[in-house]
């Protein structure tokens, strides 16, 4: 096994000014929010041309991070220093965060391109990219900081641009709800988040990740990290959307397509990934911590592939797919060293082509007249023959058809679960089989079968702004996996930042395992079975009723219900109480205290006659109290 | 012997002076019962060694200050006496309980203390020329600053006195014209008729007679008329007797309530005054 | 004798706070004051002689300073209260109250 390397602390070259990618966009998204509506003209061109500008510093960086010798490739430069000799903001470009940035400015920079078309009759056009390129800035600062404090503040940007995007459309009661449900289901993360950086920094001192080595975390208390793993679990599942605060991803779908493609496919929901990933230092210390991963992972995968396997409106279709993959990939954060680079092999792979089935979502519905029900698509393969070859493409890869990314990527995580626990490994294998099931029942439902379009649709292919981000997105569902994958090229490649397993795994081309021919049986089963179902057989226009198990995928695994019942329910009763509390206690004393002490001055005021006389009189009193009082000390 | 023998005559008047100063129900009687009371204390103050004291007790108090008393209750009213009547609940019970509480306590306070042979002003007063030296040195040595600040005290009191007793004539004064006008806007343009025209003599107490012989309601005198009334000396004349209690009753309604009663002057605006006094001259 | 002066003193004093506390008329009260002010100067003076100093003498006259300026000014007040209220009864002005 062998660890993590070292931090350079180095600040030339290219990487020297790798600040950039985050100041080109953030400068972007301040122009375009600053400027107003005279930047309306040309603002979308700005946007994407800062966001290739970051794709640009990116690859250079890439590049000569490549020219490196492995032990130094884990790049660290201050930039400023918040509290001088103990906290400062910096970056660090290592294999790991650089891997991340390229996907999110390159995949970025493809839906920023897409937009363009997809948001032309869009009169707030500007505003998107203006959003569009905060995101882009907050992502990289989440994942090229060096320090949990940068880490943090990418984090909550990256939440509100979640926000802002989601509630794009705010004018939309659904999407001003979905945008505050969001938010706030992510504060309950961010608070776990929090706390897990203060115990760090009460425990170790530091918040810088070159100083909290395995050798450092290793020294404290199991209770301790234990504590801090799961604290940065709940953190990460906020942000990716996995059991138990699954649930706003699903109403996240909301926003413009090309938002849940970039945000809630592609890169932030991923972050939770990358913050289990980073604090692996953390997570290999503490075993339960990371069974806890594992377990959330896991159940998430399930549970989101069981609410995609029931949605008619394809991009909640695609979110469940997305939950369902995070699993996968926080499956694989959990399992050490070696799923790591499978894990973040999957990220990747996943994001191109979750972008990739995002934006051809897109582009049906731009063709449908913004209908997101596939109950009422169907035959449009005829009619818009790149998205459909592209987003075909993308489903290939997804369900892990042989040779295309998603089938290394993902087989790498089920055979390591499989090597790590059975159990575990045969339920990552169940869950590509329900994938095989409900991916075959979007595309057939929707490319296939008898047409069941509205009236009014006249589906036409996208324009080219649109569909070549699609074909290039395609491209990287086909080979990616197959490049990163073979040879051990990525796990070689993250090495200096993660470290490697002991026993390095042999991928194969055709792997013929146990595990990998189960999952492709089951597959094959899933997809068949789909075929059966929405292929060959008529689909209603309307959703049948559908048995128990149908309604409980439907409402989200009874997600929402189960967080009224158990937390708002009791949320409002205790506000409630309070209210009670407050005006009968709390203000009944403070009234009851006013009126005492009003009726009392009001009687106590009787004695202001405003008769000179009566107060001499009290005069006389008190100078006669006074001689007394004076007497009886003399005399004593 | 002789202090002891003044001091039980002066104390014995000075308290009864001072009971009589309280409960005396006319002003002016309080004013000369103080009066008693100061000389009393300014004989006193000569007894106990204190000459100079009773000098300016006399001149300042009972001279300056009394005098000073009675010109405000002439100002004010010499004949408003208070009326007896407590209107304040419980002030009289407590007021006497207070004072005579004090009283005693302040005599038991004394009482309890037995006081050595007095020292006596001899000693002062050895080596200087008597009391008058010995006072001055001490006012213009030791407190000369007192002394001063005194001063200031009493320019501002003068000048705060002068201040509030100021009035400022808020209209101008009113000239012969004005007074003429008035004058002849009222209803008696004529003056008053004096006492006795066309009577039989012009004693002041005589009503003037109109040309058919019977009495002229304006003429009469009230100062003297109610006098006559009020000591039982109404006139012999039953016509006379009648029209003067006639004419004091409508004074007594026009007291009571001055927009009920018959108004024997209408005056009007800002000439009241003067028109009051005039008529008060008329007669 | 100290003895028969003071309990003179205090009397008169006693007998001036009753007469503040139970009269009306505004100048009666005044001059119980006073008659409170020379009570205090007669047992000024009668310590003075019993010390056989002249420091209370010298008090007594500084009392009497004072209080011709309060009678200056007070008498002043109340010719200004009688000429707006007509009354010299310190019952009628009692308007600052609850």
């Amino acid at each position: 096994m062998q660890s993590p390397a070292e931090i350079v602390q180095h600040s030339g070259g290219v990487i020297g000014v790798s600040w950039l990618m985050i100041a080109l966009p953030l400068l972007g998204a301040a122009i375009l929010l600053l400027g107003g509506r005279r930047t309306d003209k040309w603002g979308h061109l700005l946007g994407v041309l800062m966001s290739l500008g970051a794709f640009a510093v990116a690859v250079a960086s890439f590049v000569e991070l490549l020219g490196l010798p492995e032990g130094e490739r884990r790049r660290g430069m201050s930039l400023y220093e918040f509290i001088p000799g103990m906290v400062d903001l910096g970056m660090l470009v290592d294999p790991l965060s650089i891997s991340f940035a390229l996907l999110i400015t390159g995949v970025g920079s493809l839906i920023h391109i897409y937009s363009i078309g997809y948001m032309s009759h869009d009169h707030d056009r500007r505003r998107f990219f203006a959003y569009l390129n905060l995101f882009v800035a907050a992502m990289l600062l989440l994942v090229l900081s060096d320090n949990y404090i940068g880490l943090f503040i990418g984090w909550e940007g990256v939440g509100l641009a979640s926000y802002l995007l989601i509630g794009f459309w705010q004018f939309k009661p659904t999407a001003a709800t979905a945008a505050q449900k969001a938010f706030i289901v992510n504060r309950v993360g961010d608070f776990g988040l929090l706390i897990a950086i203060f115990t760090i920094w009460t425990t170790f001192g530091s918040l810088a990740f070159r100083d909290l080595t395995a050798d450092v975390t290793g020294q404290a208390s199991q209770g301790t990290l234990t504590a801090v793993g799961l604290l940065l679990l709940l953190g990460a599942c906020g942000k990716s959307a996995q059991l138990p605060l699954q649930s706003w991803l699903l109403d996240a779908m909301e926003g413009p397509t090309p938002v849940s493609a970039l945000i809630h496919a592609a890169t932030m929901v991923t972050a939770g990934v990358y913050l289990v990933v980073r604090s692996g230092a953390f997570f290999e210390a503490a075993p339960t911590a990371q069974l806890a991963v594992t377990i959330v992972g896991v159940a998430t995968l399930l549970a989101g592939a069981i609410i995609g396997c029931a949605k008619d409106d394809i991009k909640k279709g695609l979110a469940g797919s997305t939950m369902s993959q995070i699993g996968y990939m926080m499956l694989g954060a959990g399992l050490g060293p070696a799923g790591y680079a499978f894990a973040i092999g999957h990220l990747i792979t996943h994001g191109f082509f979750k972008a990739n089935m995002f934006l051809g979502a897109g582009s049906v519905m731009h063709a449908m007249n913004d209908e997101v029900d596939m109950r009422r698509y169907g035959g449009l393969f005829s009619v818009m023959k790149i998205t459909a070859v592209t987003f075909v493409i993308g489903y290939l890869a997804i369900i892990g058809f042989p040779l295309l990314s998603g089938y290394y990527t993902k087989e790498g995580i089920i055979e390591t679960a499989m090597h790590h626990n059975p159990v575990l490994g045969w339920l990552a294998v169940l869950g590509a089989g329900l994938t095989g099931f409900y991916m075959s029942r979007m595309v057939f439902m929707t490319f296939f079968g008898k047409k069941r379009w509205a009236d009014d649709a006249h589906p036409h292919e996208s324009p080219a702004v649109m569909t070549w981000p699609l074909i290039i997105l395609s491209v990287g569902s086909i080979g990616l996996g197959a490049f990163l994958v073979l040879g051990n090229r990525f796990m070689t490649f993250l090495s200096p930042a993660v470290g490697l397993p002991d026993p390095v795994p042999t991928p194969h081309v055709f792997g013929v395992g146990t595990a990998a021919l189960a999952t492709l049986a089951l597959v094959a089963v899933g997809a068949a079975f789909a075929w059966f179902r929405y292929g060959a057989a008529e689909v209603p226009a309307l959703a049948p009723r559908g048995s128990f198990l149908t309604a409980f995928a439907r409402r989200d695994l009874y997600g929402d219900a189960l967080n009224e019942a158990l937390l708002m329910r009791p949320g409002q009763w205790l506000t409630r109480i309070a209210v009670f509390f407050d005006n009968r206690g709390v203000d009944g004393l403070v009234n009851g205290l006013a009126a005492g002490i009003g009726g009392t001055s009001g009687r106590l005021r009787r004695v202001q006659t405003g008769y000179v006389r009566s107060y001499a009189l009290s005069i006389l009193f008190g100078a006669a109290a006074v001689v007394g009082a004076l007497l009886y000390v003399g005399n004593m | 012997m002789g202090e002891t023998i003044t001091f039980w005559v002066l104390a014995v008047v000075s308290v009864s002076a001072a009971l009589g100063l309280v409960f005396s129900r006319k002003a002016v009687y309080s004013a000369l019962m103080l009066g008693v009371v100061m000389l009393s204390l300014a004989v006193l103050y000569a007894v106990q060694e204190a000459p100079f004291l009773a000098a300016v007790q006399i001149i300042v108090y009972t001279g300056a200050v009394m005098m000073l008393f009675l010109f405000v209750l002439m100002l004010v009213g010499v004949d408003s006496s208070d009326s007896l009547v407590e209107t304040i609940r419980g002030q009289r019970f407590w007021a006497i309980v207070a004072g005579l509480g004090f009283a005693l306590l302040l005599a038991l306070a004394i009482g309890n203390v037995v006081f050595g042979p007095a020292a006596g002003m001899g000693g002062v007063v050895t080596g200087r020329d008597g009391y008058m030296p010995a006072l001055a040195a001490e006012i213009f040595t030791r407190h000369v600053f007192a002394f001063e600040v005194t001063s200031a005290l009493l320019i501002t009191a003068a000048l705060g006195a002068m201040v509030l007793a100021h009035r400022e004539r808020v209209r101008p004064k009113a000239t012969q014209r004005d007074l003429a006008r008035a004058r002849f806007a009222g209803p008696q343009p004529s003056p008053l008729p004096g006492p006795g025209t066309y009577a039989l003599h012009n004693a002041i107490d005589m009503p003037a007679l109109l040309p058919d012989g019977s009495v002229a309601a304006t003429s009469i005198n009230r100062v003297l008329a109610r006098h006559e009334l009020e000591e039982g000396f109404a006139p012999t004349d039953p016509e006379k007797a009648a029209l003067i209690r006639q004419v004091l009753e409508k004074d007594a309604a026009r007291d009571a309530d001055p927009v009920e009663g018959d108004k024997p002057i209408q005056v009007k605006d800002a000439l009241q005054d003067e028109n009051a006094l005039q008529e008060e001259d008329g007669k | 004798m100290t003895t028969h002066y003071l309990v003179l003193s205090a009397l008169l004093f006693a007998i001036g706070g009753v007469g503040v506390l139970l009269r009306r008329n505004a100048i009666v009260v005044f001059m119980c004051v006073e008659l409170m002010l020379n009570a205090c100067n007669l047992a000024f003076v009668t310590f003075a002689r019993q010390h056989g100093n002249l420091d209370g003498q010298l008090i007594a006259f500084f009392v009497m300073v004072v209080a011709a300026a309060e009678v200056v000014i007070g008498l002043a007040i109340i010719v200004m209260i009688f000429r707006t209220r007509r009354s010299a009864s310190v019952d009628d002005a009692n308007l600052l109250k609850y």
